[in-house]
């Protein structure tokens, strides 16, 4: 199956790669990988080749990107992505409890690491580190969504909201 | 009374105030940058002239502005030591990684001021010749990045940005970048690592300190964002003003995160030094006190990076006596007043001003357990000291809170954390794993003790434990 990157996409991202001098388009690299990450849910090895590409890099120099940063991935998610913030401020404030919630609600397994995706494919829940809103712990993402001070009944209506 | 002061957050939360140009502008935005762009070049006593640019960079130095980000470096002098003569483009980078835990001030100005960054940051791209900035945000912020982009958009509509702007001459544009996730992007030579399109492996210094070889080897500027706000102030009122704000070497004002097992935990913007760590905590106008029925254990006091503070805790510290001579003065924990050199004194550090308050419902065993995940998952793993370092502490740290603990394991954390910072690293953030770990298990060592002790006593010996609960990295 061949990659191809929709026309659209791509004019976004040859716009990107203006950001930066013409000399030091490598610094775009996390802009792109973003912008493919968001519109095909993951990053595979031809988003990663055709990033290197698009840069006059070799693929190394974007794979090693791509395994470091977090918030990318190489294989798919769940449609929907919970990001529940794992450090001090919301621990003190329960979100082991919340991310156990979740799991339980989604049948994944709380003490397991990494993210984890629900049989159906619609979920995946991660812990995170601290999203810098520590004064309304706690505090989650679904996909670019914030919320902030989640209880047990707001998680489940952030749930039921996804369609 | 101590009290909040609303400078940089002025318009934060005001009723009516939205985040675009026009809202903005009706509030008076833009006219300190048409202020700046219209000095005129000063006159010397011995016949040279001082350039604008000259000028607001001595107003910087002058006003006494401290970072915002972590260090409270003085900014003026961090603008000095820019390389001016090598010829080379000078950078401007807005560090809005903001990701040391317990840190949400950032998010608020982004958010809900966005253009008083952006104002700031043109100021100080002028101030210092700069002609192309970067805002690095972080990755978990996708809603902040889309509202600075159009802030930024809207700027360049009014040519506040692009080319020639405002007929000054001057060309100046600012981009967003966005991070992805790693904590070692706000260090700042990660930070440009990372804007460089690589791994945000910290670079060593010397020889790459940011003011000479940064972006692209080139000299850079790299300051946080309240840092850039605060610029924009300093121009507005004047450095002698704004100095009055504050208390002497810790001028102006600083929004305080407040989390943890306060009543009323948010931002609060304080004179630097005009309030105190237990108005922080207990003054209605500010936390509200701890819940009902708890009592103080301990105080994160400046991110998670910075040494605990544990209730009751005494310092000396020098005040001025009426004769204006230095006496020593004995300062409970809560009568700190909260600024850079008092927290220093007391042997931790303001750091990103963000205070994280412990009660006695929580264990500090977990606690610090917490703290060392943070670190062992964050260090980019270039100096074997931090990358093993943080690792074992966490890992040891994660037996004494599954019930795989030993009475030894307080000293042996110690142990660890003394071997990692001291000049044997890349980074600061050799000093961020380890104080967490030095100053909790010195201050609250019996917990540590008593902790393992009982797991040692329900084995019934070390040994059971050791396979189970601490599987060493490489006997997996
Ligand atoms: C491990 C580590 C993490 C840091 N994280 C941040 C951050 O998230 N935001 C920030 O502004 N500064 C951070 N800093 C401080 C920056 O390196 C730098 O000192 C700061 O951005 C300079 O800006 P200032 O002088 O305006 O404070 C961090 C430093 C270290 C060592
Ligand atoms: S001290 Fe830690 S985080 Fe800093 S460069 Fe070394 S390994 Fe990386
Ligand atoms: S600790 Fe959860 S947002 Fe900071």
């Amino acid at each position: 199956m061949s990659f191809t990157v929709p026309a659209k996409l791509e004019a976004e991202i040859d716009e990107l790669i203006t950001h930066y001098p013409a000399d030091k388009k490598r610094s775009a690299s996390l802009m792109l990988l973003h912008a493919l990450q968001e519109h095909f849910g993951w990053l595979s090895k031809d988003a990663i080749e055709w990033t290197a590409t698009k840069l006059g890099l070799q693929p190394i120099n974007v794979f090693e990107l791509v395994t470091f940063y977090p918030m990318f991935r190489q294989q798919p998610a769940g449609k929907y992505v919970i990001k529940v913030c794992r450090t001090l401020s919301c621990a003190l404030g329960g979100s082991g409890k919340l991310h156990e919630h979740f799991c339980t609600k989604l049948g994944l397994d709380a003490h397991a690491h990494g993210l984890q995706t629900s049989k159906d494919g619609k979920f995946s829940v991660e812990f995170v580190e601290c999203l810098a809103s520590c004064g309304t712990a706690p505090v989650m993402m679904c996909n670019e969504e914030f919320y902030e001070g989640v209880s047990h009944a707001k998680a489940d209506e952030i749930l039921g909201k996804c369609g | 009374m101590p009290q909040q002061f609303r400078l940089i957050l002025k318009n934060v939360d005001a009723a009516g105030f939205t985040n675009d140009i026009d809202c903005y502008m009706r509030n008076g935005g833009y006219e300190t940058l048409k202020k700046a762009l219209a000095i005129a070049p000063k006159d010397l006593p011995d016949g040279k002239k001082m350039s604008p640019q000259e000028q607001l960079r001595d107003d910087v130095k002058l006003s006494g502005l401290r970072g915002r980000g972590g260090a409270g470096f003085s900014c003026g002098l961090k603008w000095s030591f820019v390389d001016r003569r090598s010829g080379k483009p000078i950078y401007l980078i807005c560090n809005a990684d903001e990701s040391e835990p317990g840190t949400f001030k950032d998010r608020q100005i982004i958010h809900k001021d966005p253009h008083q960054l952006i104002e700031g940051m043109i100021i100080s791209c002028f101030a210092n010749d700069v002609k192309l900035a970067y805002i690095y945000i972080r990755g978990e912020f996708p809603e902040g990045a889309r509202i600075l982009n159009r802030a930024l958009n809207e700027a360049r509509a009014k040519n506040f940005l692009g080319k020639n702007i405002l007929g000054s001459g001057q060309d100046i544009e600012i981009h967003v970048h966005r991070g992805a996730g790693a904590y070692i992007c706000g260090e700042e030579t990660g930070l440009i690592e990372s804007l460089e399109g690589k791994r945000p492996y910290p670079r060593i210094k010397p020889p790459y300190f940011p003011a000479i070889l940064g972006l692209w080897m080139c000299p850079t500027i790299v300051n946080n964002v309240e840092t850039l706000c605060h610029v924009k102030h300093i121009v507005q009122m004047g450095a002698a003003e704004y100095a009055k704000l504050g208390t002497p070497n810790n001028t102006g004002t600083r929004i305080v995160s407040l989390s943890g097992h306060v009543k009323k935990p948010g931002y609060y913007e304080i004179e630097v030094g005009k309030v105190t760590l237990g108005e922080l905590i207990n003054h209605p106008d500010f936390g509200g006190g701890l819940l009902d029925g708890r009592k103080l254990k301990a105080i994160i006091p400046g991110g998670s990076s910075s040494k605990v503070l544990k209730a009751g805790e005494k310092f000396k510290l020098k005040k001025k006596g009426p004769d204006g001579k230095d006496i020593e003065q004995e300062t409970d924990v809560l009568d700190l007043p909260y600024d850079f050199d008092s927290l220093m004194a007391a042997g931790t550090m303001s750091g990103s001003s963000a205070v994280i308050v412990i009660d006695d419902s929580a264990d500090v065993v977990e606690v610090l357990a917490n703290i060392s995940e943070f670190y062992a998952h964050e260090s980019c793993g270039q100096c074997t000291p931090c990358r093993e370092g943080s690792l074992w502490m966490s890992k040891t740290l994660h037996r004494l809170t599954h019930g795989g603990g030993r009475k030894g394991d307080a000293d042996y954390l110690v142990k660890i954390a003394d071997n990692i910072p001291g000049g044997r690293t890349i980074c600061a953030f050799g000093e961020a794993c380890s104080w967490p770990v030095q100053s909790f298990v010195g201050k609250f060592k019996e917990d540590f003790v008593a902790r393992g002790a009982a797991d040692e006593a329900k084995r019934g010996g070390i040994d059971a434990s050791h396979s189970k609960a601490v599987a060493p990295v490489s006997a997996t």
